[in-house]
């Protein structure tokens, strides 16, 4: 019985690095071919970002049932300090997807630090509040990212966090700066690095969950006393599943930066966390499979609805409600399963008769 | 002087937050979702008295007391259509449909009343400011949203105190199973909920629109926020607790901006959230629930 199930979850975890592996091999054949519009290869890269976001927080939100309102807080960390990094590296490494992979380690890396810092008091909270505190430093981060200096002048590397414009010392320029962002960023995000990156985060993410420390962390999301009482670690869990989900939407923010000529504190605001949050929810709770679909689908959905102009958000909206309500209505799946009775009563009726 | 000018800012701001706060924390002790919808009701709420005083050229009190009936309608309506059908599923899945609810509210309104910002007229605009100890300026505006907030506390104290349904509200909210067994009627208690907290919406709505006259389809969503982090500051579920957390939100607001920093007054509001809930996990007038094994 144990063994099976343990294939089951290997069936499964096979088939999510299939799908993405075929996806990628589907869409590089395309893109060689020339066959791809310009629009669908704009959308390749962020749509690697969205999916590695939402596998992050559904390490958060599925598997370890600690709802987070703020990931987009981490992706802007990433965002921002990948792109000051590639920037200052633009003359000391010259190969650019060195410079961009440099860049995310760096972006995941401060990103996950950052979360270690948050984690600490944090996650004394639970449930709701810890969803509020989560939201609360989310816009914490965005205030201050708007609110920040970062350059380099004659007296070397300038960093502040001000509410005006600090003076350069002789020749120099900001990177970061303030409210107005990054601009003139030189783009290095490619679809291939961005699957690379989907793999590491799989890799990461499954191996994680399928681990003793992963049994741990879904004992501790079904019922936490019990599991305490059993000896299981609590905090230090939620602290390691925190702390990857962090460093992985730094990465993933990391990547999304590098890949637009400008950048600015406010993308990186509730709405985006919220996005990522229904890309989890919608895919399925735990579901990392669910996650990389729904976040290719919602995010190319409202992108390929623009030619309905002002309806395209009214019918995302209604779309969102109804696909909610179909799929977690209690009276909805009441139906749909004596629907499914009823098939397999008639299937097996046939059968009957076909043996007859 | 200025200190108390800053302060009497500080408490007309939050008197409006309380209110808004007022909504979230209602629902929240009685459905246990958080309704992110709730600052978009805000929004409908200005946009109706917008158009009934502006286009129709009705009297401002007819415009507050048609916009409070449309949200009251519209309160009940979303909660019968998107809410009821997902009664006790897990709280995550109410959230999400709350947000579609959210993006279904704002983009409609884009779409009637486009997104240019239209500019509100303050509903006691005939009103001199008064002038006290020279200095001190107290507005119209000030005097009328403090006195209505006032007059919204006192009635909703009494309503969930004194009456039938407020009685059966506060059971639902303490235990909705054994309020059930003793027949009360929870779905309808949940209706009157959102329906009393999307007219408190609408009134909302229409204060902050006279204070800050620009009225756009995202109007409501900052200052949704704001009045959430309110609810939880006080105590979410509890009704003191939203009144207190809007007031102390509101002064602290308007103090951060005037001695420390206009631009990182939002960095200063949650911090000091994020410190209370760390001090008392459960808001100041919250109740710490105790986890039964």
């Amino acid at each position: 019985m144990k063994k099976t199930l343990l294939n089951k979850d290997k069936g499964k975890d096979f088939l999510t690095y299939a799908v993405v592996i075929v996806a990628f091999v589907i869409m590089q054949f395309l893109s060689s071919q020339g066959k791809l519009s310009s629009a669908v290869t704009g959308y390749l890269v962020p749509v690697c970002c969205y999916i590695v976001l939402a596998i992050s927080l559904n390490l958060l939100v599925g598997v370890c049932g600690e709802l987070s309102l703020g990931h987009a807080g981490f992706m802007g960390i990433g965002a921002f300090s990948g792109v000051v990094l590639a920037t200052l590296l633009k003359n000391t490494v010259d190969n650019a997807t060195l410079r961009l992979i440099l860049a995310m380690v760096f972006g995941g890396t401060l990103a996950g630090l950052i979360g270690f810092l948050i984690g600490i008091p944090v996650l004394r909270l639970r449930g709701d509040y810890l969803a509020i505190v989560t939201l609360a430093f989310g816009e914490i981060m965005k205030n201050i990212i708007g609110n920040m200096y970062v350059g380099t002048d004659e007296s070397g590397f300038r960093f502040a966090i001000a509410t005006a414009k600090p003076k350069l010392v002789g020749k120099g320029k900001w990177i970061l700066s303030g409210a107005m962002g990054v601009t003139g960023i030189k783009k290095l995000s490619t679809f291939a690095v961005g699957f690379g990156l989907i793999l590491f985060t799989l890799f990461v993410v499954l191996n994680l969950i399928n681990s003793k420390e992963g049994r741990a962390i879904k004992a501790v999301r079904d019922n936490r006393i019990a599991a305490e009482s059993v000896g299981i670690n609590v905090t230090t869990f939620r602290m390691k599943a925190f702390v990857v989900s962090a460093f992985l939407a730094g990465m993933a923010g990391a990547l999304y930066g590098l890949n637009y000529s400008s950048l600015d504190a406010a993308k990186f605001n509730f709405n985006t966390s919220i996005n990522i949050l229904v890309f989890v929810v919608l895919g399925g709770m735990g579901n990392i499979l669910g996650s990389v679909i729904s976040a290719t689908v919602l995010y190319i959905l409202p992108e390929a609805m623009r030619g309905l102009a002002d309806y395209r958000m009214i019918i995302y909206a209604v779309v969102l409600i109804l696909v909610m309500l179909f799929t977690w209505s209690p009276k909805v799946k009441e139906y749909t399963s004596v629907v499914a009775d009823r098939m397999k009563h008639l299937f097996k009726k046939e059968k009957e008769a076909a043996a007859k | 002087m200025n200190i108390l000018q800053y302060l009497i800012n500080g408490i007309s701001i939050g008197s409006v937050y309380a209110i808004i706060a007022l909504g979230y924390t209602m629902v929240y002790g009685i459905a246990k979702m958080l309704n992110f919808a709730h600052g978009d009701v805000i929004m409908v709420g200005a946009y109706i008295c917008y158009c009934v005083t502006v286009y129709l050229g009705l009297p401002v009190l007819a415009g507050v007391l048609l916009s409070m009936v449309v949200c009251t309608v519209l309160g009940i309506t979303i909660e019968g259509l998107a809410y009821k059908p997902l009664r006790g599923t897990p709280s995550l899945a109410v959230l999400i449909t709350a947000i579609g609810v959210s993006y279904f509210l704002q983009n409609a309104a884009q779409l009637i009343w486009s997104s240019n910002p239209k500019s509100f007229t303050s509903i006691v605009s005939n009103m001199k400011p008064l002038h006290l100890f020279g200095s001190l300026t107290i507005t119209g505006e000030v005097i009328v949203t403090v006195a209505v907030s006032v007059v919204i506390m006192i009635g909703l104290t009494w309503f969930t105190s004194s009456t039938r349904i407020g009685k059966s509200m506060r059971a639902v909210s303490e235990d909705r199973d054994a309020a059930q067994l003793m027949g009360i009627n929870v779905n309808r208690t949940i209706s009157i909920t959102f329906a009393i907290g999307s007219a408190l919406a609408a009134v909302a709505g229409v204060l902050m629109c006279s204070s800050i006259p620009v009225l756009m389809p995202t109007t409501g969503s900052m200052p949704g926020i704001r009045a959430f982090t309110a609810a939880v500051f006080g105590g979410i579920g509890s009704i003191p607790g939203a009144m207190l957390g809007g007031i102390l939100l509101g002064i602290i607001e308007t103090f951060a901006k005037a001695y420390l920093s206009t631009q990182f007054s939002d960095a200063i509001v949650f911090g000091v959230l994020i410190i209370i809930l760390l001090v008392k996990p459960a808001g100041l007038l919250g109740k710490q629930v105790q986890e039964k094994v």
